[in-house]
């Protein structure tokens, strides 16, 4: 049995430690506009937390600054203890983000998407790279799509497929920006069901961005609520089931109130 | 005020482009295929728009000129002249504006698209840079591609002139004689003078659409936005640069 805070690589079951995040009184301006204020957060090895927040929140302006996409205007970000504004850091540390949309690369079949990390890191020669690509898209049910062009797929395949091009960086940290986003509830809990087997099966710790209460409720290890770019609470999911904050119990639990008099115009 | 921050922005960001991708060109041999496939871009899909403008380029030299120095009884020196303004001035500014039409929106298009779609974003997060493959094999092969499409145009558009100098009945010069006065009067260091030009506008080029297309900001929009700038300011640039080259180079 393997410690859950040792990263196991899916390809070579090797070992290697999961990494930590940590945030420290991160705030980030965009001119006039304050999208973090004065965010700490620490996420553990090996677990899954899930950030939660309304639309315009600033969950995925959060998840760019761990990966270095930006840079925050004050306070500090780091990995695996090691600045994550640094671009040295993403030598150091393995880390994947599996973007909203997948952020495929439109000119590459998928298994080209797939194994360009490999071909440009020299990670290994043609044979181990088909053999990595192949079990990638194996774990995700996607055999028969690598000679696919990303413009031939389901926005589900897409997903999948974003999450198997992360898959074969062996990631220590995995990062998902809005994973469910854009799916029916049947593809919902499938990705859900990766996100969680990733983590049972190679440990790697998973860093969760999104607004699915209930992806959030059953795959995370603890959750965070950010709204107006301030962190609100961190708490596991059970704590959140039935929230007393009247702010996060309202984002958590909305009322659908057919006759609100906001809307009574429309009905003229 | 602000124009002016972005603009300096806009140089800042593009230097430092120029000097991430120089410092990977040991990088370069690695990446054959594509260069290879920019060369493909870059020069044999050009190479037919570049062909036939060089001979009606050509053409119309001969003719204008003919029509001029008819009445001189100077015909003779239709090749020197067609011969000295396509290899020192029009083969080179002409290949450079078809590769800012063609090539340079079409770079811009490419990684102002893939920025906005976060294919940008998605390399940087696989540490492997953008210049290094987006922007390194394409500067490679625009430098390697410039002088031989420039040389075939040359050569287009000199025959241009010589096929109108000899057809048309009030000019009607042999081409034995119009390519006599072309080579007398056209040396090697014109034609070296107008491949220098030819080089650095396709740099030049390149550059400026790789830069504004990867500091895409925005949605759909500005892809179209980006492909607009880029090729205005690379037309622009090429029109200030050859009138300082030519003095140079004089």
């Amino acid at each position: 049995m393997s410690d859950c805070h040792q990263t196991r690589n899916p390809f070579t079951h090797d070992e290697s430690p999961a990494v930590g995040v940590k945030l420290e009184h991160v705030s980030k301006n965009f001119g006039a506009l304050a999208v973090l204020k004065d965010v700490s957060l620490e996420v553990h090895p090996g677990e899954i937390f899930v950030l939660m927040g309304p639309s315009g929140s600033g969950k995925s302006v959060l998840l760019k600054h761990i990966v270095g996409l930006e840079l925050p205007t004050s306070g500090k970000v780091s990995v695996a203890g090691l600045d994550a504004s640094d671009p040295t850091t993403r030598g150091k540390v393995r880390m994947a983000l599996v973007f909203q949309a997948g952020a495929l690369f439109n000119s590459l079949s998928v298994y080209d998407n797939l194994a360009l990390y490999l071909r440009e890191h020299r990670v290994t020669n043609e044979a181990g790279i088909r053999e990595k690509v192949m079990r990638a898209l194996q774990i995700l049910s996607l055999e028969n799509a690598a000679r696919k062009s990303p413009s031939e797929l389901s926005g589900g395949m897409r997903k999948r497929v974003a999450i198997a091009r992360a898959l074969v960086q062996e990631p220590q940290l995995l990062l998902y920006d809005e994973p469910t986003s854009e799916l029916d509830p049947v593809m919902s809990a499938t990705i859900s069901e990766i996100i969680a087997t990733l983590k049972d099966e190679y440990h790697v710790t998973s860093f969760v961005v999104s607004h699915d209460r209930s992806l959030a409720l059953s795959i995370a290890d603890r959750v965070g609520i950010l709204m107006g770019g301030r962190l609100l609470t961190v708490a596991p999911p059970a704590a959140l089931r039935e929230p007393t904050d009247p702010q996060i119990a309202d984002f958590l639990n909305p009322l659908i109130d057919v006759k609100n008099p906001r809307f009574k115009q429309l009905e003229a | 005020m602000k124009q002016l921050i972005a603009i300096l922005e806009g140089i800042g960001s593009t230097v430092r482009m120029l000097v991430r991708a120089a410092g990977f060109v040991p990088t370069l041999p690695r990446q054959l295929p594509r260069f290879m496939d920019q060369c493909y871009q870059i020069g044999y899909t050009t190479l037919p728009i570049v062909s036939v403008l060089s001979f009606f380029i050509g053409s119309v030299l001969a003719l204008q000129a003919g029509y001029s120095m008819e009445s001189f009884g100077a015909k003779e020196f239709i090749g020197s002249l067609v011969g000295l303004s396509m290899a020192r001035e029009l083969g080179p500014m002409m290949v450079a504006i078809l590769l800012a039409g063609r090539v340079g929106s079409a770079i811009a298009a490419e990684l102002a698209s893939m920025k906005v779609y976060q294919e940008v974003d998605a390399l940087v997060t696989m540490n492997i840079p953008p210049e290094r493959i987006l922007v390194l094999p394409r500067l490679a092969a625009v430098l390697v591609m410039m002088p031989v499409l420039t040389i075939i145009a040359n050569l287009v558009g000199w025959f241009g002139g010589a096929i109108v100098a000899h057809s048309v009945e009030f000019i009607a010069l042999d081409p034995e004689k119009y390519f006599e006065t072309l080579r007398r009067f056209t040396k090697f260091d014109d034609v070296a003078s107008g491949l220098v030009k030819a080089e650095v506008f396709g740099f030049v080029v390149v550059t400026i659409c790789c830069s504004i297309g990867l500091n895409t900001r925005g949605g759909p929009r500005e892809i179209g936005a980006a492909v607009t700038k880029a090729v205005v300011v690379s037309l622009i640039l090429i029109l200030v640069l050859d009138y300082f080259l030519t003095k140079a180079l004089m």
